[in-house]
């Protein structure tokens, strides 16, 4: 009897030690999904390609995930789609993930786990306004002007209109959109202001003092606002700028690559909630992304023709192959017949593109407390906890180690996750030369010649 | 000398050829010439007219461009269909490696995430303007009929009536939208929000027509009728049945010929502004993706969108015809 219950209580311990040891092994392997169907919007712009791609080349599938893809009508549609649950994640300008969870605009916690691309924007002004600024543009040997095109050149024009009493109106894409702060750092940096915010006196026109007057149009109705003569000039993602070529209807003066070399551009952003509720689902979502990404820019962009032929479907992008072709496959138009090579215009993975920096953050952070929509000063370590509490280097870490662990990725093409703080080194490749250290966003808002200092408030 | 010959040749079986055609032509009658002429001179004007106008995306579609797009909107919903059904392939064998690997999984299958096609947008409409078509007369003809009958009902009710007729149903989408997005919370909806708001708001705009041309039927029933009726005792409901009903059936009918009408065309709208799914969501993609295509799309939408609204109008006749007075009668 005795023998037989220690035996007995013995493969008892040895059951109840399985039992523990197993799950603690498994935590190495990914779970399954909490929740498979999910609705992702987006704005028709060629930088949502990562979602059409993970889609259409089934990384979302592989993941079980079952993905519903959606054109939202604007960003506000968008930010709100994703604020009261219609949407579970979305394409996003990386400003409004910070401003939501800042609570400039509507308030809520959105985070963002993936950063979308670089670069991919430019700036078009109306045929009209081109003519009277190219005759101040210096010309190469063959007669083409020389790039990057500064607004110094515009001021000229700005000026004119100004003395005439007519308003240079301009459109950019959101009050918090990467456009509205290119725009702008663009502007300022040829002396021209651009308006301030004070959204503390509920001035939410950001027009205050202002030279060119900037306001909020969707994207695909940018070149038929610049046709109707509403605005002279804006700023927006493709293929919107490559469309106005095409309608001859403007000129494309800088694209941002030129303003800020390889600049963070769109994210992907969740709520928190969703983040915290299906944790496996949102590190399922981060991982076919960063997959879909890889495959965009794999072998030297050997892909994009593919990916713009998915682009150009209706559902998506919708726009023409040849317009969209323009500015994804490397190259990109400016005045009609002046075809450069841009090849970085859009970058999906290289350069580590995707992961989500806390300098990246907190320099849309500096540009919001430069233009007043911060409206006081705010301590350094302010903005460390904010743009980490926003973006989510960790959630990525996760989906891309679990990819080198499935060798559906290389270790090589990540940053060294060990060594990695989150904050690129200063950078300085800005049109203006101003240095940026995201460590340092004070001293970097006090460097601008334009814009709020230390200590102002409007 | 030569040419001549060859010429009067050729002349002589053309001729005999237009005389056939002539022949036949009115033996089918003036009745189909005439809209065929109306066709081919509307076709002419509008393909000359379309080449004369530049808009940024291209030339305007011709007739020609707008049926290459038909094909095109027809073998992309073939396409469609084939994603679909390798879609749900492919997640019966995913389903089934979970199983195996899983075994407290329960396999459950997923509606197809692609988006709709053209095709489906038409389906969508349709089943959204019939179920808001009906709702309203569900609720319109009991209360047409209540009116008709009652003075006193009459004056209560006619000046609300008239006030809500006149308004754009339009005008009240905002607030439909808001109040079912506030009302209509369930985690798991039998059918999507936006269907709603699509359908009441057809609701709103169908209801009217048939409210006041049911009351006016009613209220005009021949008085020799009535006094039947009355002479023979019979109960409201009988009197309604017997006598009301089928002596205000053309009315009745009218008015829902009408609001079925507006509702088409108020559907459409109601799509684009809001977003919802239907041929109207359809167009205004469209509008927004501002390819050089796009045109012609929206142009076979629009062909599309007359085409079921003229179909939708003859149905109801048909049936008007079916059910109206006399004929009914002469069926029994």
């Amino acid at each position: 009897m005795r023998f037989i219950s220690v035996w007995k209580s013995a493969i008892r311990v040895l059951l109840s030690v399985s039992l523990v040891v197993a799950p603690a092994a498994w935590a190495e392997k990914l779970g399954y999904p909490e929740k498979e169907e999910l609705t992702f919007g987006f704005i028709k712009l060629t930088d949502m390609a990562p979602i059409a791609i993970a889609y259409e080349n089934g990384y979302f599938e592989e993941e079980g995930l079952y993905v519903t893809i959606e054109a939202q009508a604007n960003w506000k549609v968008l930010l709100d789609g994703v604020i009261d649950g219609r949407l579970d994640g979305a394409h996003m300008l990386a400003g409004q993930p910070l401003a939501a969870t800042m609570g400039f605009g509507t308030k809520a916690h959105i985070i963002t786990p993936f950063s979308m691309d670089l670069n991919g924007n430019g700036i078009t002004v109306s045929n009209a306004v081109w003519d009277e600024m190219k005759p101040h543009i210096p010309k190469m040997a063959d007669g083409r002007p020389v790039h990057p095109i500064k607004a110094d050149y515009l001021k000229p024009v700005v000026d004119k209109y100004r003395d005439q009493g007519k308003p240079f109106n301009m459109g950019m894409v959101f009050p918090v959109s990467t456009h509205n702060y290119e725009l702008r750092y663009w502007l300022a940096a040829g002396g021209i202001h651009p308006g301030f915010y004070a959204p503390h006196k509920g001035d939410i026109s950001g027009q205050i003092d202002a030279q060119a007057l900037l306001s909020v149009t969707p994207p695909p109705q940018m070149p038929a606002t610049l046709e109707a003569g509403t605005i002279y000039g804006y700023c927006v993602g493709e293929p919107w700028n490559q469309q106005a070529v095409f309608k001859g209807i403007g000129v494309p003066v800088i694209t941002d690559y030129e303003i800020w070399k390889d600049n963070p551009e769109k994210v992907f952003g969740i709520t928190k909630e969703f983040a915290e509720k299906y944790p496996n689902t949102t590190v399922r979502i981060v991982r076919a992304l960063i997959r879909a990404a890889m495959w965009l820019d794999a072998n030297d962009n050997a892909n994009r023709p593919a990916a713009v032929k998915i682009l150009s479907q209706s559902n998506y992008v919708g726009a023409d192959y040849d317009v969209i072709a323009n500015s994804m496959t490397g190259t990109f138009e400016y005045e009609k017949g002046d075809k450069r090579p841009v090849p970085d215009f859009n970058v999906f993975f290289r350069y580590n593109a995707t992961y989500p920096y806390y300098s990246d953050a907190v320099w849309y952070l500096t540009q919001m407390r430069r233009w007043g929509q911060i409206a006081e000063d705010k301590s350094d370590d302010w903005y460390h906890e904010l743009a980490s509490s926003v973006y989510r280097p960790d959630i990525y870490t996760k989906a891309a180690k679990s990819l080198i662990a499935e060798k559906l990725a290389n270790a090589k093409d990540f940053p060294d996750f060990a060594k990695e703080d989150g904050y690129k080194p200063a950078q300085s490749e800005f049109i203006d030369g101003v240095v940026y250290d995201g460590r340092k966003p004070n001293a970097y808002i006090d460097s601008f010649n334009i814009g709020l200092k230390s200590g102002q408030k409007l | 000398m030569s040419t001549t010959t060859s010429m009067n040749e050729q002349m002589e079986p053309k001729v005999l050829w237009l005389d056939r055609l002539l022949a036949v032509a009115s033996s089918v009658g003036k009745r189909l010439a005439m809209p065929v002429v109306g066709f081919a001179a509307f076709l002419l004007l509008w393909s000359v007219a379309a080449q004369n106008i530049d808009t940024s995306l291209g030339k305007f579609p011709g007739p020609q461009a707008v049926w290459q797009q038909f094909g095109a909107l027809h073998a992309e919903h073939n396409r469609s269909r084939e994603k679909e059904a390798a879609f749900y392939e492919r997640q019966e064998k995913r389903n089934a490696a979970r199983a195996a690997e899983d075994p407290d999984y329960v396999p459950k299958i997923r509606a197809y995430t692609g988006k709709e096609t053209f095709v489906d947008q038409i389906g969508t409409s349709l089943v959204t303007v019939m179920s808001g078509f009906f709702l309203a007369a569900l609720m319109a003809i009991p209360l047409g009929i209540a009116i008709g009958l009652s003075r006193t009902l009459n004056d209560a009710v006619n000046p609300i009536v008239q006030l809500f007729k006149p308004v754009s149903p339009l005008a009240w989408l905002p607030l439909v939208t808001m109040v079912v997005s506030a009302l209509y919370v369930t985690p798991d909806p039998i059918v999507a929000k936006s269907f709603l708001v699509s359908m009441i708001t057809v609701t709103l705009c169908c209801i009217w027509p048939m409210v006041i041309n049911t009351s006016v039927g009613v209220a005009s029933i021949d008085k020799d009728l009535v006094n039947v009726s009355r002479v023979l005792r019979l109960p409201a409901l009988t009197h309604v049945k017997k006598i009301v009903l089928p002596a205000s059936v053309p009315m009745i009918f009218t008015g829902m010929r009408l609001s079925l009408g507006v509702a088409w065309m108020v559907l459409i709208a109601a799509e684009m502004l809001a977003q919802n799914p239907g041929l109207g969501k359809f167009v205004w993609d469209e509008f927004q993706n501002g390819s050089s295509d796009s045109l012609g799309r929206i142009m076979a939408a629009v062909l599309v969108i007359g085409f079921i609204g003229f179909l939708l109008d003859r149905g109801m006749l048909l049936i008007q015809r079916w059910v109206s007075w006399d004929k009914s009668n002469i069926a029994n």
